[in-house]
């Protein structure tokens, strides 16, 4: 202990304090959990490129198919990863997903209510299942895994039980001729790029409908609102005060208290995100099939965090970042719409998805490995 | 992590040689999991038709009861441009984005087992299946005439409308009272969720699928010594049902023959890509009644996985 202080103290050893080495932007840049990810994705597409190059998988229609796929999952992989950054689950995003979409379709369809303010309704529902779920994991001090657990069979059991007093059904059609006059269900709705598309189908690029026009008609909203989000997340958690917050309470939530962060609020206002996001995608999944049903979103919480670990989330808190996350959740939905471009039988389909959800953490981990031990 | 680095490796060389890509001339998107008996028997003709007509197949389906997901298959299967599309049709709302698209670029789209009501106003060629409102009166008369007064109508498929459907004509059909129960599709918590009902005074029961919630009424049945004191009916079959039926412990099986909802549509695709001949509307695959008199022919062959 005298020895070490002594070091510090003489002006000598005081360069080699490592916090004040200089480190190559090359180094800065592998040293990112992302990489990982990064890597993993490369090598999905490979994979893909060799055994499924010719079949349509990336032609136009089929890209946007499997990205649209890995957007809406990016959606709330990202919000997943930055709860887990800041050291919680939370398991009731796919519940909430369901929940939201019968928030939207039924003050709209049963109740006359126009689009835009049954939207507001399931983002106000959404920050106030997210308030009560932080509330609940910071003051009791229970782990979040088993409030959030309590809280995915209340939402998705309250989405079948409203759903069926008030309709009498499952599910609630009939969305779709709404979106039309309304001023805001276009941001959640509405393809964009189209003018692109239009203009690759006349120069015969892509495939065409019988009519002519394009069949790939243009970017799905989820893919703008992915990206959209993935760089916000990114400023977030990098740029940011707050961020630096995030980090700190999943990190170590005694030092970050002790150093005046102040912590239960940063993690409610992650539980927020975490329902807002199922809300966003529950918008637009709802507005995009045009129906709600009640078994919407079963199981994409697992989805979600499974995205967030293979981009390189600790399980434990701390260590993460949201591109990683939008990387993982573009290995999960290239993987799970790749199989079917090839001739594996799909009984083996959720055999082959965990396997190559393996390799892509193991590969990931060994990277990461590399990287930390050539310090 | 030498040998981790190697087994690594060996997996993934072993993936790229054993996955490979083919061109397909049929593709089926089923709502149907995999771990439901009935499923299983419509792949079975779904495989065995594919052999028949010398033609190249690919059966595929959501990994949970997911709409959207389904959408995505029905994308997928598109870009792939086969020569023909089956689809199962439970929501047309959500799945008709992609049943267009599908018909936008010339690839004919048969749909089978549900959406009787809907294929038409979408542009499908043709269905084959049975009506499922129909066939639910046809349940209900049949346990009105047992002399049932109160029911319930088991649900393990919530969210699919076809199921909806069966409910709302077995409660025309019956006359009576009749509840719905809503389940999920995991078989022990349905004998539960049956069990705990037992004690409403139900005289009958209708479950929507014979190998799971089927089975499962029957065990909550068997458990409670209420096997014949309540009146236990069932869509589709299953071998154990079919046991059961002979024994004289289930009233009826409504059979809607999904072997032949596998096998026809790809049948009718074989013949189109040859002489361009396709039938008109439904092809009524069912419902037929099994009842304790006919259970033990038709038990053969459900053990085969053919009914």
């Amino acid at each position: 202990m005298s020895e070490k202080s002594k070091s510090i103290d003489s002006k000598k050893d005081f360069n080699k304090d490592e916090r004040l080495k200089k480190v190559s932007k090359l180094k800065v840049l592998l040293n990112r959990p992302e990489l990982g990810a990064l890597g993993g994705s490369i090598l999905v597409f490979i994979f893909f490129g060799i055994v499924a190059g010719d079949t349509g998988m990336f032609s136009a229609y089929g890209a946007l198919n499997f990205l649209d796929v890995s957007a809406n999952l990016g959606i709330i992989a990202i919000a997943a990863a930055m709860l887990m950054i800041g050291g919680e689950f939370d398991l009731s995003i796919g519940s909430m997903i369901g929940f939201a979409g019968i928030c939207i379709a039924i003050p709209a369809i049963y109740w006359g209510w126009p689009l835009w303010m049954s939207i507001v309704f399931a983002f106000a529902m959404a920050v106030l299942v997210g308030y009560f779920n932080g509330i609940l994991v910071v003051k009791t001090g229970l782990p979040s895994f088993i409030v959030t657990l309590a809280m995915l069979f209340i939402l998705r059991g309250a989405t079948l039980a409203i759903t069926r007093l008030i309709t009498g059904r499952t599910q609630v059609p009939g969305l779709r001729v709404l979106i039309e006059n309304d001023p805001f269900a276009w941001m959640f709705a509405t393809d964009t790029f189209k003018w692109l598309f239009t203009w690759l189908g006349s120069m015969n690029l892509i495939a065409l409908r019988t009519d002519g026009t394009p069949l790939a008609t243009g970017i799905p909203p989820s893919v703008i609102w992915f990206i959209g989000l993935t760089i916000f997340a990114t400023w977030i958690l990098m740029k940011t005060r707050y961020g630096n917050w995030i980090f700190a309470s999943g990190g170590d939530k005694v030092g970050a208290t002790n150093v005046g962060v102040p912590v239960g609020k940063v993690k409610i206002s992650l539980f927020i995100g975490t329902a807002c996001a199922a809300t966003l995608f529950a918008c637009i999944q709802v507005l995009d099939a045009g129906s709600a049903d009640t078994m919407r979103g079963t199981l994409k919480e697992l989805e979600a965090i499974a995205a967030a670990v293979v981009g390189g989330c600790l399980l434990t808190g701390g260590y993460g970042s949201a591109i990683g996350a939008a990387f993982g959740a573009l290995i999960f939905g290239t993987v799970s719409m790749g199989i079917f471009y090839t001739d594996v039988d799909t009984d083996w389909f959720k055999v082959f998805l965990g396997a190559m959800m393996l390799i892509a953490v193991v590969f990931n981990n060994y990277i990461r490995k590399k990287v930390t031990e050539s310090k | 992590m030498k040998t981790l680095k190697k087994l690594f490796l060996a997996i993934a060389a072993w993936s790229m040689m054993s996955v490979s890509a083919i061109a397909t001339d049929v593709i089926v998107v089923s709502h149907g999991q995999a771990n439901d008996p009935f499923w299983s028997v419509a792949k079975n003709g779904v495989d065995s038709a594919c052999k028949d007509m010398g033609i190249s197949c690919k059966y595929t389906a959501p990994g949970t009861f997911d709409m959207v997901e389904m959408a995505k298959l029905i994308d997928n299967a598109v870009s792939q441009k086969p020569k023909g599309i089956v689809i199962t049709l439970p929501d047309a709302a959500a799945l008709g984005k992609s049943v267009k698209a599908a018909i936008a670029v010339g690839i004919p789209v048969i749909s089978m087992n549900s959406g009787s009501d809907d294929y038409a106003s979408l542009g499908i060629s043709a269905h084959v299946g049975q009506t499922e409102f129909e066939a639910g009166v046809g349940g209900g008369q049949k346990m009105k005439a047992a002399g049932g007064k109160k029911a319930l109508c088991v649900n393990h498929e919530v969210g699919n409308v076809a199921l909806d459907r069966r409910c709302a004509g077995f409660k025309k059909g019956f006359g009576g009272s009749v509840d719905i129960l809503g389940t999920s599709n995991d078989p022990t918590e349905i004998q539960k969720a049956v069990a705990a009902k037992l004690g409403g005074g139900y005289d009958t029961i209708l479950t929507l699928g014979a190998g799971l919630s089927g089975e499962a009424a029957l065990k909550a049945l068997e458990a409670a010594g209420k096997v014949g004191s309540v009146k236990l009916g069932t869509f589709d079959m299953s071998p154990n049902m079919l046991k059961a039926a002979a024994a004289g412990k289930v009233e009826f099986l409504i059979d809607q023959q999904q072997y032949l909802q596998g096998y026809l549509p790809i049948a009718i695709f074989a013949q189109y890509m040859r002489w361009g001949t396709m039938p008109a509307g439904v092809v009524m695959t069912g419902p037929g009644f099994v009842t304790p008199d006919n259970a033990s022919k038709v038990i053969k062959w459900a053990a085969q996985g053919y009914r």
